[in-house]
């Protein structure tokens, strides 16, 4: 009876924590803890991540959350400095600036790793993900300023790799 | 709108600077757009408003709301959620597209490695553009 049950359930929720999200989003968004507002959210709790087993993405389980604490320490204060060094480059633009492409090697693998740093790249201003090859677990990025890319591959790793790895791996 | 009369001097002063900011950032951001020449460096412009700008005029409203206490403050955290989890989708269509493009005209980037690297494995999978 156990496992039939824990079958079930399963099967109702194929991604249980994607829809305590969804649950939770919809609830913000309305503003409100109406029956007809649970019973809205529950519905869409119980559908929408229904598509996400068409993606094939693995189970997404978050092993170490003070890890993430520890990889949003790093970013923000990243995001500052990089805008105040993009805004210098946009207003105060010298020549002696070189812009470019570097490959970089990545040691994660994890799609919820990767996509994380996906994130984290774009919303630091002056890197841009361009494309990873899982194949070679080789990273092209553009960078706005690139001065020494040695120093910027270590950095990637010491800052968000070494925290997304004990999050998600 | 008539209610920043009644909020508090501190409170309305923190709101200016912090709007000033973000859309000083995203104005920035957008004057990067033209300045920079190429389509990988414009990349860089608009995010400084997707990130200091947008988060400028987020504070500024959970300032204004939360001090004239019209409602509670979580939709711009909803908002700032949002934009980060979208805005790299974008990106990396544009980025791709581009490279693609680049590529099938034989101008594909110059590339500095990190650590030595044979030559060849800078092909995307996904696209399924060879380099050659």
């Amino acid at each position: 009876m156990r496992g039939r049950a824990n079958r079930f359930l399963a099967w109702l929720l194929p991604w249980p924590a994607v829809s305590a999200l969804v649950l939770a989003v919809w609830l913000l968004l309305n503003q409100s803890l109406s029956p007809g507002q649970i019973f809205l959210g529950l519905l869409l709790a119980l559908t929408a991540p229904r598509f996400l087993t068409t993606l094939d993405a693995p189970p997404l389980r978050i092993r170490r959350p003070w890890a993430l604490v520890r990889l949003l320490g790093n970013v923000l204060p990243d995001i500052f400095i990089s805008n105040y060094k993009v805004t210098r480059a946009i207003l105060f633009s010298g020549p002696e600036r070189q812009a470019g492409h570097v490959l970089v090697p990545l040691s994660i693998r994890s799609p919820w790793s990767l996509a994380m740093l996906a994130c984290i790249l774009t919303a630091t201003p002056g890197t841009a993900w361009i494309s990873f090859n899982p194949q070679t677990g080789l990273l092209l990025m553009h960078v706005l300023d690139l001065k020494d890319a040695d120093e910027l591959a270590g950095a990637i790793t010491r800052r968000y790799e070494r925290w997304l790895q004990q999050v998600f791996e | 709108m008539i209610a920043i009369k009644t909020l508090p001097d501190w409170a309305a002063l923190l709101t200016a600077f912090l709007v000033l900011a973000g859309a000083a950032l995203t104005m920035i951001g957008a004057i990067g757009l033209v300045r920079f020449r190429s389509f990988y460096e414009r990349v860089h412009a608009p995010t400084l408003g997707a990130t200091l700008g947008i988060g400028g005029v987020l504070l500024a409203s959970m300032v204004y709301f939360s001090v004239s206490e019209t409602r509670p403050v979580v939709h711009e955290i909803l908002i700032a959620l949002f934009v980060t989890v979208t805005t790299p989708v974008t990106m990396l269509m544009l980025t791709q597209a581009t490279l693609y493009r680049d590529r099938a005209e034989g101008k594909a980037p110059k590339i500095t490695d990190a650590p030595p690297l044979p030559a060849d494995v800078i092909t995307p999978d996904r696209t399924g553009v060879r380099q050659d």
